[in-house]
């Protein structure tokens, strides 16, 4: 059982004059992940509320300044996320394969002091959680990524990702949507599609849906 | 549908826009719309349509068009010295285009982006619940891409609103109603991450003057100016809107517009009022700007006011 949830401390900020950011902490962490994505879809069942998208650790809403204040919204922030998080249903598990054998794949294992194999083996080890939908579209970012397999960003960002790459920075891991600018190492490519123009939504990934990875 | 404008000439760069696809965010795809939402809700009401309905955005300058039929047009925004047949019509008003007639525009006066709206809203492919176009996925709008010459631009539907369209076409904004473009003040309520800039960096955030850079787009604005430091602790990232001014380690802030990126971790210092992005959504590359604080309060009162000047076209 978890432990009894205590009244996480959430904090408001205005992002502009018809949304806030409500912080519920600031470490990366699957309960406080959880949490987001159950208030997240909590507010979105208010009507002056107009979206709710968790990150995180946080919730950035969208309001309708006609219809509530700031402070009053924030408010009822608090009281939603007072109370006892329904239990969270185990998304939906998502297999990957990946050809690991991305342009970044000797350089990360040369950083790592390990083998290739070594980091397709940890690499494909964990079942990850989508934490967030966002940035582009179909992005997500995913985690967290082993230790062993920490690294920084690139020091200099390439100017162009192919769409498909997979790719590891800090204790996350994702995958390329789209072709686009990007400063995480590639360490291997996938033909699924991550980007779904033509579905609703448009995205293979949803926030706390779980992720694994398999080497084919 | 019914076919109304053929496009001479698309302009630099002009796009289909409405108000955006606020829903799928979720998706990590960016609201977009028009950049200067007054001037689309105005150009709309001016030719008898839903402020919603989809209207030409053309930046830099405009295109040329020439009607396939009759059709009332409304032309707001930026100043590109718009004439009908070659001669000089006025904006912020509704005017009858005849068969034959020409749209074109003289050159830039003012501002970045002008907006045409006509009677019956612009038809568009419709994704996601939006006829915006998005060019990085290739969809909304003009099959997800800029007019081109050749193309044909279509009404969705018959006019909404009052039936008779003389009584519409003698809608004009009142020139004290038109947003003051030239000012480039920029109102904006302090945001999560203004406790990292101290003291010293607030004053120079709301006080100093940032000039638009040449990397500015739909996407956002870098600005350049005095260096902000807003280091810290690495932020887990969050849901991002229009109008957050981010700062990068470089320290050169960044404006996000309308087809922002959805969510990062840069820190957040300040978030410009939602009645203040048309002024924004008119900068170019080397315009100048200044932030200037404003409380929840005054924002919405900004925004009331623009409220009114809107509903003063259909009273």
């Amino acid at each position: 059982m978890p432990p009894p949830s205590s009244n996480p401390k959430v904090k408001t900020h205005a992002l502009g004059d018809s949304a806030l950011l409500a912080e519920l902490g600031t470490r990366l962490d699957t309960a406080l992940n959880t949490r987001a994505i159950a208030l997240a879809a909590a507010l979105k069942k208010r009507r002056d509320v107009r979206q709710a998208v968790a990150g995180y650790a946080s919730v950035t809403v969208h309001f309708d300044p006609d219809q509530i204040t700031h402070d009053a919204l924030a408010t009822a922030i608090k009281r939603l996320a007072s109370k006892r998080p329904p239990i969270a249903e185990p998304g939906r598990l998502h297999r990957i394969p990946v050809s690991y054998d991305g342009p970044d794949m000797e350089a990360v294992a040369a950083q790592l002091n390990l083998k290739p194999k070594q980091i397709v083996e940890i690499h494909t080890r964990p079942i990850y959680r989508v934490f967030l939908v966002g940035f582009v579209p179909g992005w997500a970012y995913l985690g967290p990524l082993p230790e062993e397999l920490e690294l920084p960003r690139r020091h200099v960002p390439r100017t162009q990702v192919p769409a498909g790459s997979v790719a590891i920075a800090g204790r996350q891991t994702g995958i390329y949507p789209l072709p686009s600018p990007g400063g995480w190492h590639l360490i291997g490519h996938t033909p699924v599609k991550l980007f779904l123009p033509d579905s609703d939504p448009p995205c293979l990934f949803r926030a706390g849906d779980r992720v694994k990875f398999f080497a084919s | 549908m019914s076919e109304r404008l053929r496009v001479r000439k698309p302009g630099l760069f002009t796009t289909i826009q409405d108000l955006g696809r606020p829903n799928a965010i979720m998706a990590g795809v960016p609201p977009s719309g028009a950049m200067d939402r007054f001037a689309h809700r105005a150009a709309n009401v001016l030719a008898g349509n839903d402020e919603g309905a989809a209207t030409l955005e053309c930046t830099l300058n405009g295109p040329e068009l020439v009607a396939l039929g009759s059709c009332l047009v409304a032309i707001t925004g930026a100043d590109f010295d718009p004439r009908v047949n070659g001669q000089p019509v006025d904006m912020w008003e509704g005017m009858f285009l005849h068969e034959g007639d020409e749209l074109t525009f003289a050159g830039r006066r003012s501002g970045a982006r002008t907006y045409i709206a006509v009677g019956g809203g612009i038809a568009g492919d419709r994704w996601l619940g939006s006829v915006s176009t998005y060019m990085l996925a290739a969809r909304g709008g003009m099959h997800g891409r800029q007019l081109m010459a050749g193309d044909v631009i279509a009404i969705a539907g018959p006019p909404v609103g009052p039936p008779s369209r003389p009584a519409i076409s003698g809608r004009r904004l009142s020139r004290h109603l038109v947003p003051e473009y030239s000012n480039h003040t920029l109102q904006a309520i302090v945001g999560p991450h203004i406790r990292r800039l101290g003291a010293a960096g607030r004053r120079e955030l709301f006080g100093s003057p940032f000039k638009v850079s040449k990397d500015a787009d739909r996407m956002g604005y870098r600005l350049e100016g005095p260096g902000l430091d807003a280091s810290g602790e690495e932020l887990l990232s969050f849901g991002l809107a229009a109008g957050a001014i981010q700062v990068p380690r470089s320290g050169q802030p960044i404006l996000l517009m309308a087809d922002h990126q959805t969510a990062g971790g840069y820190p957040v210092v300040a978030t410009v009022a939602g009645a203040a992005m048309p002024v924004a959504a008119q900068l170019l590359p080397g315009d100048e700007l200044t932030f200037a604080e404003v409380s929840t309060e005054g924002a919405l009162r900004m925004r009331k006011a623009q409220r009114a000047a809107l509903d003063s076209l259909t009273s």
